[in-house]
């Protein structure tokens, strides 16, 4: 090879140090440095003051909620997605490729509008609003409300991760099985769902995150009570927006530390499912 | 051969085409449906409030600003990831997913604090530079292009991973220099993804609302994002306004990302 021809295929060595170095430089500024002012902030008051601030009956009541609606909001977008993946791989019927663009739809739509939909509907001046009122249902500023748009951000993460491999793996084995006689669950069960378990896995990880994350739809639906309607994210705006530095960064770091696992977890599993 | 159907049709379609009806097609029908309750002169006169002009030119442009400036840079990722070795590249890998993983309102925070005036990146950009970053426009673009960059390295990561090197020796051998053949044979190739990854950077960016409203500022008419006006309109039980305004930024969102696709198409036939 000559050195005219190698100079042309690949990067000089000094190009590839300059661009390395502008690679990290970069990842350092925009990515790294964010995370690490978080953390900073946290821990400038010293730990006593980081658990203090976590222990305090407001943020811990913003944890509790956190936690039930992720809890009946990850569940729920686990068993639609992986209905509408089984019948999308598995089944031709019409209309197959509208499903996908639908269960994907929620990823284009602002946080804001997704929370926005639901007050439209369930709010005091929206569709049902007058007749809930009269039955004394609250679901806007509410917890059916923090569920619902929720739901609606954290929609399309199990499907999107578990579809494109349940398209990969065909239909050959839920066949087999099939024509030995097991029932559509036998199948499901038996064959499918082992064979996708890492991806499931991944998928319900990632829209747990989102789930514990989400602030803009929730924000629109929750009304801000503390104790009551706050989230972990929406405590952290109020706490911030009281120049409570310590407490809103405390919560920060926590959400942080939750985005930090999930993303390790989701490497993990992702060289995992390579291997298997 | 198919042998046999997989049973189970009916109870998975069920399930999926109910909870796709009750979570994402109805409420995105009462979108559809709420302006018009102030007619269609109302819905007009609603959306051309100078402040709602305002809000939808700052969401569109800052969004578009971030997506450029994320081309760049999450190319030079990309290329860094795929195409060289150097310590920490594994790191680098794992940190590019971090704006995903990241709740908003942490980013937000955060970016507010690094760019602050007595920030670790805002107290030397205004001293050195004299720029003010936190609570302007800026600000925004800022935000938005940390949200908009990982969608730019990941859609272009696997087409210069399949890329390979052939099409650059064959350059080589045919006399190009490194810099032509860069721009005459990688580039093109990746041309299409930076399209598509702009697009997704940009439709995420537009209505993005978390890690912008703490270093915006929001001062109407100059540094207030339309996902802002939204919020606004209804604490003021503007129900109606509030729905067009977010009819219009997903319209605009998806008639943008249709040119898009269209150049995209022409890209390829380009290269074919």
């Amino acid at each position: 090879m000559s050195a005219r021809f190698r100079s042309a295929a690949e990067d000089a060595p000094w190009a590839r140090a300059l661009l390395a170095l502008a690679a990290v430089t970069i990842g350092i500024l925009i990515l790294a440095l964010p995370l690490a002012a978080v953390f900073t902030e946290a821990l400038r008051r010293g730990w006593g003051v980081l658990r203090a601030a976590l222990a305090e009956e407001d943020t811990m009541a913003a944890i509790r909620l956190t936690l039930v609606v992720a809890a009946i909001a990850v569940p729920i977008n686990t068993i639609g997605g992986l209905a509408a993946c089984w019948a999308i791989a598995k089944h031709d019927f019409p209309g197959r490729r509208l499903l996908v663009v639908l269960v994907e739809l929620p990823f284009s739509v602002s946080p804001v509008i997704s929370g926005l939909v639901f007050v439209l509907i369930f709010g005091a001046q929206g569709w049902l609003g007058p007749w809930l009122q009269a039955r004394d249902v609250q679901i806007i500023f509410a917890l059916p409300g923090l569920v619902l748009a929720t739901i609606f951000v954290t929609f399309p993460f199990v499907a999107r991760t578990v579809l494109p491999l349940m398209q990969e793996q065909g239909r050959e084995e839920e066949e087999a099985a099939a024509t030995l006689g097991a029932s559509g669950w036998q199948i499901f069960r038996r064959v499918t769902l082992p064979n996708i378990r890492w991806a499931l896995l991944s998928g319900v990880l990632l829209c747990n995150a989102r789930a514990m994350g989400e602030f803009g739809a929730v924000s629109v639906v929750s009304g801000h009570v503390r104790g009551m309607t706050n989230t972990m994210p929406l405590h952290v705006e109020i706490l911030y927006n009281e120049y409570q530095f310590a407490g809103a960064f405390a919560v920060a770091a926590l959400l942080a530390l939750l985005g930090l696992v999930t993303l390790a977890a989701k490497t993990v599993l992702e060289r995992r499912g390579r291997r298997a | 051969m198919r042998v046999r159907a997989i049973p189970g049709f009916g109870l998975s379609i069920g399930v999926a085409l109910t909870w796709v009806s009750l979570i994402v097609l109805v409420p995105l029908l009462a979108l559809a449906v709420k302006p018009w309750e102030l007619g269609v002169a109302g819905v007009i006169r609603s959306l051309s409030e100078d402040r709602v002009l305002a809000s939808l030119a700052l969401s569109f442009g800052t969004a578009a600003l971030a997506g450029l400036a994320s081309l760049p840079i999450g190319l030079l990722l990309a290329y860094a990831i795929v195409r060289l070795r150097f310590l920490g590249r594994r790191i680098l890998d794992g940190m590019v997913d971090l704006p995903f993983a990241l709740p908003t309102a942490v980013a937000g925070i955060a970016l507010t604090a690094l760019f602050a005036p007595n920030g670790w990146l805002g107290a030397p950009l205004q001293a050195w530079f004299g720029w003010k970053v936190a609570f302007t426009p800026a600000g925004i673009v800022v935000a938005l292009v940390f949200v908009a960059l990982p969608f730019i390295v990941r859609t272009v990561e696997p087409v210069l991973r399949d890329l390979g090197r052939d099409a650059e020796e064959a350059a080589a051998t045919l006399g190009a220099t490194r810099p032509q053949a860069l721009a005459r044979v990688v580039l093109p190739a990746l041309a299409p993804a930076l399209v598509s990854g702009f697009g997704l950077g940009f439709a995420r960016a537009v209505g993005e609302y978390g890690s912008v409203i703490f270093i915006a500022g929001n001062m109407p008419m100059v540094s207030e994002i339309a996902p802002l006006l939204i919020v606004i309109r209804l604490e003021q039980f503007d129900y109606a306004g509030a729905a067009a305004v977010g009819l219009a930024m997903l319209l605009l969102a998806f008639a943008v990302l249709l040119g898009l696709s269209l150049v995209q198409r022409g890209l390829r036939r380009g290269r074919a």
